[in-house]
């Protein structure tokens, strides 16, 4: 089975990789993007039966910082 | 007095750390990252620079959680004294030791240069070699110096005055100019500036030299 977890800079911290994508995609002439924000997906092979709750623990103790980072978990 | 200094693979301010604690008058003894305890009477802990793991997932994420960094964390708890400077600094922040986080510089380049700094509190073991308000410049490099904490964490450092260092021209945009930050009990440093690296004559520089020198001569005295 598989998870997915998706990590995200929260809300009101300034992403200055989503910033330059911005002004990126604003150059190749795509307008109206208002806002980017970059984060990361983190793919997780796991053993059968692996509980959400334990991909929490994941989450809270490594796989993001919760001081700066929010996470969404996907069981596959 | 008996400093350890972490080695992570990818540490590479390591022996400049511990040639700067050995100058100043401590014994120091190499800590690699899969050992599980300090060397019995350690006083105090060095986070060096680098890029530890190779900064995968996040700077200082995977250092914060190896077998030594449980012993440090302990270490820190128990009032023991630990300094950790640029990557040392970010494994501070992700043990939880020290409040906040550092982020990617805001102007999104790795940033390497000697910067001026302002020493911002002289109340602790690491900057009472200095007067509060000292204009100072050490060299930093690195591409994630920019702190960021809650609005509650920025007033409880600027309320209980461990605000430690603070750059006059903002080079990586973090949270009120912070360069570096104390912990509650004020043994704890982190900071992004490389004080090791400019300790010495031959350095061309020798404005770190005083925050070794009054913290091994501190921890000399207890």
């Amino acid at each position: 089975m598989k998870a997915h977890v998706h990590v995200m800079l929260k809300d009101g911290v300034l992403d200055p990789q989503g910033e330059a994508v911005r002004h990126a995609l604003g150059g190749l002439g795509f307008d109206g993007v208002q806002g980017v924000r970059q984060g990361k997906v983190i793919e997780l092979d796991l053993a059968e039966g692996t509980t959400e709750a334990t991909v929490r623990d994941m989450c809270e103790r490594l796989l993001a910082n919760t001081v700066i980072e929010s996470y969404r978990i996907e069981m596959a | 007095m008996r400093a350890a200094v972490v080695v992570f693979p990818g540490s590479n301010c390591d022996r400049d750390l511990a040639m700067a604690f050995r100058h100043a008058g401590c014994d120091v003894t190499m800590v690699w990252h899969k050992d599980t305890d300090l060397p019995t009477g350690t006083d105090l802990v060095g986070l060096p620079g680098g890029f530890s793991f190779g900064d995968y997932l996040r700077c200082g994420a995977i250092a914060a959680n190896s077998p030594i960094c449980r012993a440090v964390r302990g270490h820190g708890e128990r009032g023991g004294y630990v300094l950790g400077v640029c990557n040392g600094f970010q494994v501070l922040t992700e043990t939880g030791l020290l409040p906040g986080a550092l982020l990617r510089n805001a102007g999104l380049k790795y940033i390497c240069r000697t910067v001026p700094l302002s020493v911002a509190t002289s109340d602790s073991i690491y900057t009472h070699g200095y007067t509060a308000g000292d204009s100072i410049r050490l060299p930093i490099a690195h591409h994630d110096g920019n702190y960021t904490a809650t609005a509650e964490e920025l007033a409880a450092l600027k309320a209980e005055d461990r605000i430690a260092f603070t750059y006059p021209v903002n080079p990586n945009g973090s949270d009120g100019d912070i360069a570096g930050i104390l912990s509650a009990n004020r043994r704890v440093l982190g900071m992004m500036p490389h004080p090791e690296r400019a300790a010495e004559p031959d350095h061309g520089n020798t404005d770190g030299a005083r925050l070794f020198a009054h913290l091994a001569g501190a921890l000399a005295q207890a």
